[in-house]
């Protein structure tokens, strides 16, 4: 980046200014370090500790007698693997179902315009201008006796994907992805005589790999950040997400394992975040620069 | 119910359709027209059905329900009951109060501190990537991770906040536990949570600064602040009076940081908000349809509180 801040080169090239950026520098990243990591480091490490190491007044900084063990006994008495697998099922399938029903969506709007299509965008719309909060009751409701199929979904992965495909914001971010695609590339590919499945398949998606990211991110965060919809709607022990399964057990293990466990229940998102960063990123700005 | 889903799968009555088809080729034509709006619809139906169920449903649903009560297992009209209930319940009160307060204190923090973090972190010409990785990384933890690790900090008795106060001889508090600090608590965790996503936003947006303006400033002898004043502050505009507006609605419904921090209401209610208070209505007491007349409430609020903020930063656009 060399685009012209707030700062003037110039004065940062002189001696005292060399001198003040550098010493705000280290300051800066000092101090974001120790804010945005330290609680992360304390969390690594306090479920290293030994119950009364962790009690114990001041604080070590680095644990005595490291006990990995915690981490293995907090796998355990949680059950982390069931935790840890039922989320991944539930997220992958709403990513699945948001990949297909969404994008099937979004590409009808943009490229085959049905008659109505309009009035359709406009009501998936407007449910991005409803909070959220408003509709959880009615949704609860709805899921406990579904209308016409009268299906009660609680306890069930349904709960969770279908739902997740009502994601207004994703339909949007993708139509207007496939806007911008020339309409020749899509006439060429029907003058061959392309279905507008095979279209969508071989013109369409290779073209939209970065949108598609990006939505996929979104839909996986999604699911594993959650949190009251799936202590609503999946109040099996056996069927809980991460979150909702260590909320409440959070009161009945020592603290040591339990933050072993939230260490643990880090690691996905994290190792996430660390890989598609920059797919995040563009995401985020994505949706709020240009239009 | 089905209507809606009836009425977006019906073949859509295009142009052809008008004049009965005569020639072959009008009889072609619309039938390739009719094909195509299948083949749309169709792509859209999947899409459709969720958001019939699991959006539209329940919106319509939501109005039913604030006017709706249950006596003795069944469905009855209950007229404005359910509001004059929730109106007369103390706790409304208060949790409209309360929310107002995150609001306010959560604008004072999570506004001002990613903009001000943004602006930082824009005059480095190194670590930049870190530094902005850094501010992320909490969005991208589980809640219930940092909810947590918030809770072990603000403990008032081995808490790492206390002794952090205590070590440098500034009196402790008792954070969560005090009605005094329970708000402010539950907000600079949330702010710690949330202000990653707003940072990286201002970052994109200060980019788009362009240098000549600051350049132009300069010569006209302004000093940083002023230069803020008049040059970002004008130029980012947009953006921010968008997240501002985003952030209000948000915060407004803020619910699972002081659910998870206080179990919810908190010391005599003092961390209660408005969805807290959603929260109890129909799944502590089963009381749906006061739950939904909140909710309505609540969404009449936010709806006339952005259209008048549109309108008023439309107005001094101009």
């Amino acid at each position: 980046m060399t685009t012209r801040t707030l700062i003037s080169p110039a004065q940062l090239a002189r001696p005292r200014g060399k001198f003040l950026y550098w010493t705000a520098f280290v300051l800066v990243v000092a101090l974001f370090t120790l804010v945005f990591v330290g609680p992360l480091y304390w969390m690594v490490t306090s479920g290293l500790k030994s119950p009364q190491e962790f009690a114990r007044t001041p604080p070590t900084l680095v644990p005595e007698n490291a006990h990995p063990g915690n981490y293995a006994d907090a796998w355990g008495v949680l059950d982390l693997a069931r935790l840890l697998g039922n989320t991944l099922y539930y997220a992958l399938g709403a990513l699945a179902f948001q990949l297909v029903l969404d994008v099937a969506a979004a590409y009808s709007l943009s490229k085959l315009r049905p008659a109505l299509g309009n009035i359709v965008l406009g009501a998936m719309l407007l449910t991005l201008m409803i909070p959220a909060a408003v509709l959880v009751v009615p949704q609860y409701l709805t899921v406990l006796d579904v209308p016409i199929v009268e299906r009660n979904l609680v306890n069930s992965p349904w709960a969770i994907w279908l739902p997740s495909v009502t994601n207004a914001f994703n339909i949007f971010l993708l139509k207007r992805f496939f806007d911008s695609i020339p309409r020749e590339l899509l006439d060429a590919a029907a003058i061959d005589g392309a279905s507008p499945l095979r279209t969508l398949r071989s013109v369409v998606l290779p073209i939209s790999r970065p949108v598609l990211g990006v939505v996929s991110i979104f839909a996986v965060v999604g699911v594993w950040k959650d949190f009251l919809w799936p202590m609503l709607t999946l109040p099996d022990p056996g069927k809980q997400t991460i979150n909702v399964g260590i909320y409440s057990l959070a009161a009945s293990v020592t603290e040591n394992w339990l933050l072993a466990a939230l260490a643990i229940a880090s690691l996905p998102t994290l190792a996430i975040f660390l890989v598609f960063q920059r797919h995040i990123v563009s995401g985020l700005t994505a949706g709020s620069l240009k239009g | 119910m089905s209507a809606p889903v009836l009425a977006e799968r019906q073949p859509p009555p295009s142009a052809p359709a008008a004049p009965a088809p005569r020639s072959p080729r009008d009889r072609a034509a619309f039938r390739q027209a009719l094909r195509r709006n299948l083949t749309a619809h169709g792509f859209l139906i999947g899409a459709v059905l969720c958001f019939s169920f699991f959006s539209w449903y329940p919106m319509v649903r939501e109005f039913f329900l604030a006017f709706e009560k249950r006596e003795n297992g069944a469905t009855v009209w209950a007229g404005w009951s359910n509001f004059t209930y929730i109106f007369n319940d103390p706790a409304f009160w208060q949790a409209w109060r309360n929310t107002l307060l995150f609001t306010g204190l959560a604008l004072l923090l999570g506004f001002a501190v990613p903009f001000v973090v943004a602006l930082v972190l824009n005059e480095f010409r190194h670590g930049r990537g870190y530094l902005r990785l850094l501010v992320y990384l909490p969005v991208m933890l589980p809640p219930v991770a940092s909810v947590l690790l918030f809770k072990y900090f603000y403990d008032p008795g081995y808490g790492l906040f206390n002794r952090v106060l205590g070590a440098v001889g500034l009196p402790e508090q008792q954070w969560l536990q005090s009605t005094d600090t329970a708000m402010l608590s539950v907000v600079i965790a949330a702010t710690w949570m949330n202000m990653g996503g707003a940072t990286l936003i201002y970052l994109a947006a200060l980019q788009g600064v362009p240098g000549e303006q600051y350049e132009a400033a300069e010569l006209d002898g302004a000093g940083i602040l002023r230069k803020i004043w008049h040059v970002t502050i004008p130029q980012t505009r947009l953006v921010l009076s968008l997240m501002l507006l985003m952030q209000i609605i948000a915060t407004t419904q803020v619910f699972v940081e002081p659910f998870l921090l206080t179990g919810g209401a908190g010391p005599e209610g003092a961390t209660l908000t408005v969805v807290q208070l959603i929260y109890q209505y129909a799944f502590t007491f089963n009381n749906y349809g006061s739950a939904a007349a909140l909710g309505l409430v609540l969404l009449v609020l936010l709806a006339a509180f952005s259209a008048a903020y549109v309108r008023l930063s439309r107005a001094s656009e101009e």
